[in-house]
């Protein structure tokens, strides 16, 4: 019975192959691009997520200059105003669990005939721990290379392999700005950044060799900004309140002053975004979604137009003993076949799309088997939907008038 | 005696915009197994509107139409399927095949609706097209025949399901007098040698004479039920 209604389905189908096809275009338009816009829109949100979970968590950055920047007043970082010694005294913070200054610069790095331009940051060890970043090969550099300003470096996977290729960087000497520093480390991978650098393009070496040797500054002792962990997501705000009241006790700023520093929750800012890009890919999958819909209002007007047209059929059928519910079933079955055929070549087309971005656009593009069942299911949902009233319309023609239809 | 149509006091009205305008004015009829009945009158007298409501296809204003001791007015639109299926096999002047189906899945069609199988189907649907003689045209389309021919497609779809009562809506208007002829004479067996009952209309006193009985319709009512033989004395 199903079998031979499918085969009816097909017949019906088959007898005018341009508007069926003209009907499954409509769905498979609206399945495709509800599966790539899912894929582009979870593709982005996983490289968010990686790059929230790359930075290092409980994270706060503490920047010199004021943080009310305008008018007149420098912008933050500017003046340099922090210390090491700022950095240290925060470490003993109770709620927080470690902390690294950091003097930043760009660099020219020459390994052999090799040359790269990248940033380099003289840190301290605890960075690592507060960048929640791993080491590939080798050792990081330590406190007593801190303390004593010597030449060695920490780099990044994309600078070892513009450098070094596929030779092991480990123990081998570059020159930044002309000075040699053993390479004691590489960096393990992390990808690009919330805001779409590569961080792996970039040293990190003692800060005291940075401010002495490699960057010499008109304020001694400076950094440009401190990155400090804390203990735990709910300690954040005393965190906080804490680095404030130490920081400007310890710049000696009067009651009611502004501070000469600012202090930003970076992992606030980090699921903002996070938070922006859910919106995105909701909007993403709702835009997609209308067209399915458009798809699924192609398939009414069709399953009307085929009604209409097959009224004198459906008369027949029912003059010769076809029940309501047969009738039903076999525009039903039509609708369905429709909507499945179109869904189909839809997901096809969706997940080859969704790969072609990635290619072309090189945006990160996540195919998961429950978006692709979703956007099957719905699919078909709106088929039955759709062709459920010109069906119903269709059983219920009393068989004398559609026997007289023209 | 053992009748197969009881019908009493029969009205149908069309509602038109003009208002409801009465067809069929109150027909009394009994049709008994085995009959075979010609009905004439002329055109625009009620005919088509009165086999339409015997082949449960369309339903009286007012009246009772018994059928095989059931009570039509009374079924589900379920159980009309059924009798239109199993009971009932109708013959349109139109032919009214399915263009897009051969031959032997027009004549299969009404089994598809009581669940018969597919190899059932296909048997039954070739002894049928045997039985009107086109036998090897299992495979053709109705627009590959002559008319003659797809009222014989018609006859067999109309008996695959072995019905009691044939009703027959001038089955020969379109068909030439040697063609009609031919078809007549398979109604002739169907009801001499099954016992099939036949309701036939027709313009043609010729083709009324096949039948036994024969009823008159004039203006919506019925003026003449006798033998075929003697109207025409
Ligand atoms: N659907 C309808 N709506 C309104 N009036 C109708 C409808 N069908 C038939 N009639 C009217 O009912 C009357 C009887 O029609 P019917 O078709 O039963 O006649 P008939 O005896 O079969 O005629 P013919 O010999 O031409 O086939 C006619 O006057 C016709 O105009
Ligand atoms: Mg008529």
């Amino acid at each position: 019975m199903i079998l031979q209604m499918l085969v009816e389905a097909w017949r019906a189908m088959g007898a005018n192959r341009l508007r069926t096809f003209l009907t499954m275009l409509g769905m498979v338009i609206g399945v495709g691009a509800v599966v790539m816009m899912l894929a582009i829109g979870q593709g982005a949100q996983y490289s968010v997520d990686q790059s929230i979970s790359s930075m290092g968590s409980n994270l706060f950055i503490i920047l010199s200059g004021s943080s009310t920047s305008g008018g007149l007043r420098m912008g933050s970082g500017a003046t340099p105003t922090l210390t090491v010694a700022d950095s240290q005294a925060i470490a003993e913070l109770p709620e927080i669990s470690a902390v690294a200054p950091a003097v930043p610069g760009v660099a020219q790095i020459v390994y052999g005939s090799n040359n790269w331009s990248t940033s380099v940051y003289g840190t301290t060890p605890a960075y690592l721990t507060v960048r929640n970043w791993t080491i590939a090969e080798g050792y990081p550099f330590t406190d007593s290379d801190v303390r004593s300003a010597t030449r060695v470096a920490l780099i990044g996977k994309t600078v070892a392999q513009n450098l070094f290729g596929e030779e092991d960087p480990v123990n081998k000497t570059i020159r930044i700005k002309q000075s040699p520093y053993l390479v004691v480390g590489v960096l393990g991978a992390k990808g690009q950044s919330l805001d779409g650098r590569d961080q792996d393009d970039t040293i990190l070496i003692p800060v005291t060799t940075a401010q002495r040797k490699l960057f010499g500054t008109q304020f001694q002792g400076t950094v440009r900004f401190i990155m400090a962990q804390a203990a735990s997501s709910d300690r954040m705000k005393v965190a906080e309140r804490d680095m404030t009241d130490l920081l400007r006790q310890r710049h000696h700023i009067q009651e009611g002053a502004e501070n000469d520093f600012s202090v930003r929750n970076l992992t606030a800012l980090a699921n903002t975004a996070a938070q922006a890009t859910r919106v995105m890919s909701i909007m993403l999958g709702a835009i997609a979604s209308i067209s399915l819909l458009v798809g699924g209002i192609g398939i009414m007007n069709i399953m009307l137009v085929s009604v209409t047209e097959r009224t004198r059929e459906i008369g027949i059928r029912v003059a010769i003993g076809a029940r309501q519910r047969d009738i039903l079933t076999q525009f039903l079955m039509e609708a369905i076949f429709i909507s499945i055929s179109g869904c189909t070549i839809g997901v096809l087309i969706g997940v080859g799309g969704a790969f072609l971005v990635n290619r072309l656009a090189e945006i990160a593009v996540v195919i998961t088997v429950a978006s692709i069942v979703m956007a099957f299911l719905v699919a078909a949902g709106v088929g039955v939907f759709f062709g459920y009233y010109p069906a119903r319309k269709a059983a219920r023609l009393k068989p004398i008038e559609a026997l007289r239809y023209q | 005696m053992n009748s197969v149509i009881r019908i009493e006091k029969l009205f149908k009205e069309y509602e038109t915009a003009a208002g409801a305008v009465p067809v069929l004015k109150g027909i009394d009829l009994s049709i008994s197994s085995g009959e075979f009945v010609a009905v004439m009158g002329p055109s625009g007298s009620g005919k088509s509107t009165f086999m339409n409501i015997l082949g449960c296809l369309d339903t009286p204003t007012a009246g009772s139409y018994i059928l095989n001791e059931r009570d039509v007015g009374t079924l589900n639109a379920d159980q009309l399927a059924h009798l239109r299926n199993e009971v009932i096999g109708f013959v349109f002047q139109g032919f009214n095949l399915l263009p897009r189906a051969n031959l032997e899945d027009n004549v299969a069609l009404p089994l598809v609706y009581c669940n018969v199988q597919k190899a059932e189907r296909s048997k039954r649907a070739h002894e049928m097209l045997e039985k009107v003689g086109l036998a090897g045209h299992a495979s053709s389309l109705p627009s590959q025949i002559s008319g003659g021919q797809q009222q014989r497609v018609a006859i067999a779809r109309a008996l695959v399901n072995r019905p009691k009562l044939i009703l027959a809506d001038e089955p020969t208007g379109n068909l030439d007098t040697g063609t009609s002829r031919e078809i007549m004479e398979i109604f002739t067996k169907l009801n001499e040698n099954e016992g099939i009952t036949v309701v036939l209309v027709t313009h043609e006193p010729d083709i009324a004479t096949y039948a036994k009985r024969l009823v008159k319709f004039l203006d919506g009512r019925l003026i003449y039920d006798g033998d075929v033989a003697e109207a025409h004395t």
